[in-house]
């Protein structure tokens, strides 16, 4: 399978990543290996063969449907990069449109 | 010396908890050249050391007290920092412990720091850690294997009395057989995942890395069992594994794996020391015999299409915002996620993150993603199929010895395939484990591995106990 930079440019967008110039020619040459490595698979005959999906035993496991607070407001921010005492800080996600 | 053997020297006072982890700590400081800690809980352990001998002292200490144990850097401890070895986590501090852990603090094990491993346990060599290689014990020039490389590496160097790891491809096993340790990989659901930074969730699990079966067995007995807060945890009875161990008389019925053996990369002294191996289980009354298994090429393809999967959509939750590392260009919420996890994560992270965003990605998902489901099927009931007949599959851990540093960095399909062994185990969700065997003529070690039947660890541990009595 070849992979060529438009595909790169598609799955890297989906992946929230980004290649520059130099690295972008790794990754296209990578993935490329690793797909014709992986390839192989198609030898095997897996007609009427059912995807192997679960891998435990157990089934319905559920729990009661109480609520309970796993963590304080405190906490939850304690990783955050950028905060104020009461929320994280994200970027400007709706920006001004001069059209409108 | 096993987690009794400290015990009982606690017990008769020639020794204590206090003393026991300040050798650790100095051991710790002497072989700081290993980097194998990315963090050391100095403060932590020596409070925990106090505290423990005390409860020894009136008899109330639980079942790992004397153990000093050190934790893989992908495994949370309320209020200390895990990374997965990665750039993106960088200063994270869990806010709570894992599953695991808490089981570990019950029973009165030190947790004296977390361990390097290869960046969110993507790899076989420890190169891929944000925090640079570790070096193998044994060899300073080789790697200590992947991806619990920190683990086994310190346990090898007594930096600490056992380790816990984690194993989605072999990353228990493979370090433990290239740094003469014994490394275990539970059925998966066996051990909970609660508060493991996840990799492949249908692949993952938490084990013990130790240099005794009866370590091992004890371990698990404690780490073992179900858990309200992973579904996927096992309700089944945990055994009392350590009680379990004698079966000295038991013939059992072996099979070894013949593709395996006559693979092309297996180095040959390393089948020299199977065979001799497999000879002196004959001779001591067991039924070893030859197994065919067609499937050894598709292995690591299936596992790599599986597991880069789930990675992809394991760490899209890496997005900058919540916690870990934001990078400074972030004049929009696009531009904050992909420079964030650009800078974030590292190569061989990313390379895995954009195989598993094109098998699941449409057009593709049937023909590689459902085709690999569909080969672990096939892979999972012929490996039942041997263990219907067979007690146990032998076969080796790592087709040869420990790399040498920077060997295979640049190749990851050669990278790849370090694990060719290690991933039908994970592939079929069944226990299985690596015992030293031998030392190979350029000095360094290998394991053997066994595979046991789903939910048999009983059996798995008693048996590798008779083949390896240290």
């Amino acid at each position: 399978m070849k992979i060529d930079n438009s595909t790169v440019d598609k799955l890297a967008d989906l992946a929230k990543l980004e290649f520059d110039a130099e690295s972008k020619k790794e990754i296209v040459k990578d993935l490329s290996r690793v797909l014709d490595f992986v390839g192989k698979l198609n030898e095997l005959d897996t007609e009427n063969v059912e995807p192997l999906v679960y891998m435990t035993d157990e089934t319905n496991v559920l729990r009661k449907d109480e609520v309970v607070q796993e963590i304080t407001q405190q906490d939850a921010l304690r990783n955050a990069p950028k905060k104020d005492s009461d929320y994280i800080i994200v970027p400007k996600v709706l920006q001004s449109n001069p059209e409108v | 010396m096993t987690i009794a053997d400290v015990q009982a020297a606690i017990n008769s006072g020639s020794s204590s908890c206090v003393t026991i982890v300040d050798r650790y700590l100095k051991e710790i400081a002497k072989q700081s050249h290993l980097n194998t800690f990315l963090e050391v809980f100095e403060v932590d352990a020596k409070v925990q050391a106090k505290e423990i001998d005390q409860k020894m002292q009136n008899g109330s200490a639980g079942k790992l007290a004397g153990c000093v144990i050190a934790i893989k850097d992908n495994i949370c401890y309320k209020d200390h920092r895990v990374s997965a070895s990665s750039k993106i986590l960088e200063g994270f501090e869990s806010l709570y412990s894992s599953t695991v852990v808490d089981h570990l603090l019950k029973e009165d094990a030190i947790i004296i720091g977390r361990l390097n491993c290869d960046e969110f346990a993507m790899g076989s060599s420890n190169e891929n850690s944000a925090f640079g290689n570790v070096l193998n014990p044994i060899n300073n020039e080789n790697v200590p294997g992947g991806s619990s490389g920190g683990a086994a590496a310190a346990v090898k160097a007594g930096l600490c009395h056992a380790a816990l790891g984690t194993d989605t491809g072999g990353s228990i096993r493979q370090p433990a057989s290239l740094c003469d340790v014994v490394g275990f990989k539970p059925t998966y659901g066996r051990v909970s995942r609660h508060g493991i930074i996840a990799y492949a969730s249908s692949f993952d699990q938490v084990g013990p890395i130790t240099t005794s079966v009866e370590d091992t067995a004890l371990i698990m007995e404690v780490i073992a069992g179900k858990d309200g807060w992973d579904s996927t945890a096992s309700s089944r009875e945990v055994p009392k594994y350590s009680k379990l161990l004698e079966s000295a008389g038991t013939s059992r019925k072996i099979g070894y794996l013949t593709d395996c053996l006559e693979a092309t990369g297996l180095d040959t002294e390393i089948k020299e020391g199977l065979m001799g191996q497999i000879k002196s289980l004959k001779d001591a009354g067991h039924q070893v015999e030859p197994v065919g298994f067609p499937y050894l090429e598709y292995l690591v393809p299936a596992y790599y299409v599986l597991t880069t999967a789930e990675a992809s959509s394991n760490l899209a939750r890496y997005d900058g915002i919540h916690y870990g590392y934001r990078s400074g260009h972030n004049d929009s919420l696009d531009t904050t996620y992909k420079a964030s996890r650009t800078e974030g994560f590292g190569t061989e992270v990313k390379r895995r993150i954009m195989l598993g965003t094109f098998v699941l990605s449409a057009g593709y998902f049937d023909a590689y993603y459902s085709k690999a489901q569909k080969v672990r099927r096939i892979i999972q009931d012929e490996t039942t199929k041997i263990l219907n007949q067979y007690e146990f599959i032998l076969l080796p851990t790592t087709p040869r010895t420990a790399p040498a540093i920077g060997e295979n960095v640049n190749d990851p399909i050669a990278m790849y395939l370090e694990d060719i062994f290690t991933v039908q185990a994970n592939l079929a969700g069944l226990p299985a484990i690596s015992l030293p065997l031998g030392k190979h003529s350029n000095g360094l070690p290998f394991g053997i591995q066994l595979i046991g039947n789903k939910f048999e660890e009983a059996a798995l541990l008693s048996f590798s106990k008779e083949i390896y009595q240290n």
